[in-house]
């Protein structure tokens, strides 16, 4: 008896918490993002579908750029956190903690402040192009702030550690008797690697896309701090149209769609790499 | 230790062993050039960041190199909004860590060790709550707060980051949980204890290590985070949030300063993380 009521009463705070302050939540924004009104005189449940309309007729440029951004950066986090992740799961010894305490450690310095260093330091007369220039190996013109590749480049640096902890974590765990194996049935080191371990690492890579790519493409401070005017993403969008415009019906409404693309988004690549492989990464 | 594991005692059946594993041994290994060149590209900013802190500028806009100077130092807590965007955001991080730390030491110990109808899906919420992005959380907050008519400040600020934070903390503990020999808590039962006796003697010191990961972690989630707080913190102003509200004025040297000092306690919690775990061993 007693046996049976415990988990009830263990998970009952946290459901209540979940339950009113996330499902609640995104159910009050489904109804906000069909009303019509403005803030003066209120707004009025009519079921208003134009608004997703409007929505996407109106900033369809943002939405394809953040997705586009979000799709690079996390591409990029592949490249430069796979090896890695790589390495100190096979080559790390003793000292693999101590790598991936350096790697979180930059996150104890607010995200905010991480971003707007980048900003000096990659400004025209900053410590990096500044000399560079001064002693001419990069022309009078070029600049990196405020454009497209900064903000890329940004958003790369500050979700590189989600990409490279999931993947370590499946390398870590995996048996080094299997590339072993490998090599006893005559696989060299690009074969062993692309036929064993590669494969393995999957549900790790699918997790870090997860954790990379949702919050990349719906990240506006990179955007707003490094990308200037004309590269800001749908999140800019929602940001100024919730605080600053208060048109909560369309803001609430670009959100939904946002949030229906990264799932599409998800699902469609769940389904190209194989369901069941990916579901291993919650077992 | 355990990297030459496989090289001493050669199986029979194994003569090229040895051979090879001498050859890489003279083999460059550029994975750990290319991991520190990585490294140092993650500590570039926060470099520029401390170097800055003990600059001496001319003007407003804090971005090139003058000289050096302790001046911020001394003068750390000049800006009084600053100060209080400092202390809102450490109490909000504590209360956050010690709330999220509850729930969700709470659920991670059901997770793990019970089964129970909705389990399924208490684990799908909780999957989504951590994979949503952040401005839907945000937006979505603040929705049903304009609808509720409540004002945002600083307790829907807590409850916005406890919130995000009780799945982190749920799922650190519930790792730590599955791997628990459930004999032991048996044993302590069977040596007369009773159920409160028994987890606050033996499972609780058992998760301790977990519990303690996942409540930094929420420390570290709500100190850093943005965007979820702007949505939902209504006038009050945090950290992240003043140094915001700033860059468009320029920075005060003072953030450089508060930053080196939040880098610090992350330095000093690392360093004491790895001597624990030498001390474990």
């Amino acid at each position: 008896m007693n046996r049976k009521i415990t988990p009830y009463a263990l998970v009952l705070p946290a459901w209540a918490w979940l339950a009113l302050f996330f499902v609640v939540p995104i159910g009050g924004m489904l109804s906000l993002s069909l009303t019509t009104g403005n803030v003066i005189t209120g707004f009025q449940q009519t079921f208003a579908v134009g608004n997703y309309v409007d929505a996407v007729s109106t900033y369809w440029e943002q939405i394809l750029r953040s997705l586009f951004y979000g799709a690079c950066a996390t591409v990029l986090c592949i490249a430069i956190g796979y090896p890695m992740a790589y390495w100190i799961a096979f080559k790390g010894g003793p000292y693999k903690s101590t790598y991936l305490l350096l790697i979180l450690l930059p996150f104890f310095v607010s995200f905010v402040l991480r971003t707007i260093s980048w900003r000096f330091l990659l400004s025209d007369t900053g410590v990096v192009l500044g000399p560079l220039k001064s002693i001419g190996l990069v022309p009078e013109g070029f600049a990196l702030l405020n454009s497209a590749t900064a903000v890329i480049l940004g958003l790369a640096y500050n979700f590189l550690p989600f990409m490279i902890l999931p993947i370590y974590a499946v390398l870590e765990r995996m048996d080094p008797r299997m590339v072993e194996a490998a090599h006893d049935l005559y696989a060299g080191r690009f074969q062993a690697f692309v036929r064993v371990i590669l494969p393995v690492s999957l549900p790790g890579v699918f997790a870090g896309v997860l954790m990379t790519f949702i919050p990349t493409s719906s990240d506006y401070v990179n955007a707003s701090v490094l990308g200037g005017t004309h590269n800001t993403m749908i999140g800019n969008v929602i940001q100024t149209q919730y605080l600053i415009n208060n048109n909560y019906p369309i803001a609430s409404s670009i959100t939904f769609v946002l949030m229906g693309l990264l799932l599409i988004g998800i699902f469609s690549y769940a389904r190209a790499l194989g369901t069941e492989r990916v579901m291993e990464v919650h077992a | 230790m355990s990297t030459d594991v496989r090289t001493p005692p050669a199986a029979p059946g194994t003569p090229a062993e040895p051979r090879r594993t001498a050859r890489a041994r003279r083999r460059i290994d550029w994975g750990r050039y290319y991991t520190w060149a990585v490294l140092a590209w993650l500590f570039l900013p926060i470099l520029f960041m401390v170097a800055f802190s003990f600059n001496d500028p001319a003007g407003r806009h804090n971005i090139t190199w003058q000289g050096f100077t302790l001046h911020w130092y001394k003068n750390a807590f000049a800006y009084p909004e600053l100060n209080e965007a400092m202390f809102n955001s450490v109490s909000i991080a504590l209360l956050t860590m010690l709330m999220s730390g509850v729930l969700g030491t709470l659920l991670g110990l059901a997770l793990g060790r019970f089964s129970f109808r909705g389990k399924q899906l208490t684990n799908l919420v909780m999957f989504a709550a951590i994979s949503a992005p952040e401005v839907v959380l945000g937006a979505a907050l603040l929705s049903t707060f304009l609808m509720m008519g409540v004002t945002t400040g600083y307790w829907t600020t807590v409850v916005a980051h406890v919130m995000f934070c009780v799945s982190f903390v749920a799922i650190t503990v519930r790792a730590r949980v599955i791997t628990l020999d459930p004999r032991l808590e048996e044993a302590a039962q069977d040596l007369g204890a009773g159920p409160w006796t028994t987890f606050r003697l033996v499972t609780l010191p058992m998760l301790f290590p977990a519990v303690m990961a996942g409540g930094l972690l929420a420390f570290a989630l709500s100190i850093d985070d943005y965007i979820i707080t702007t949505f939902v913190s209504g006038d009050v102003t945090t950290f992240p949030l003043w140094i915001w509200g700033t860059t468009r004025v320029g920075i005060p040297p003072q953030v450089n300063v508060m930053g080196t000092l939040l880098f610090l306690v992350g330095v000093i919690l690392a360093v004491a993380n790895i001597v624990m775990a030498r001390r474990r061993r």
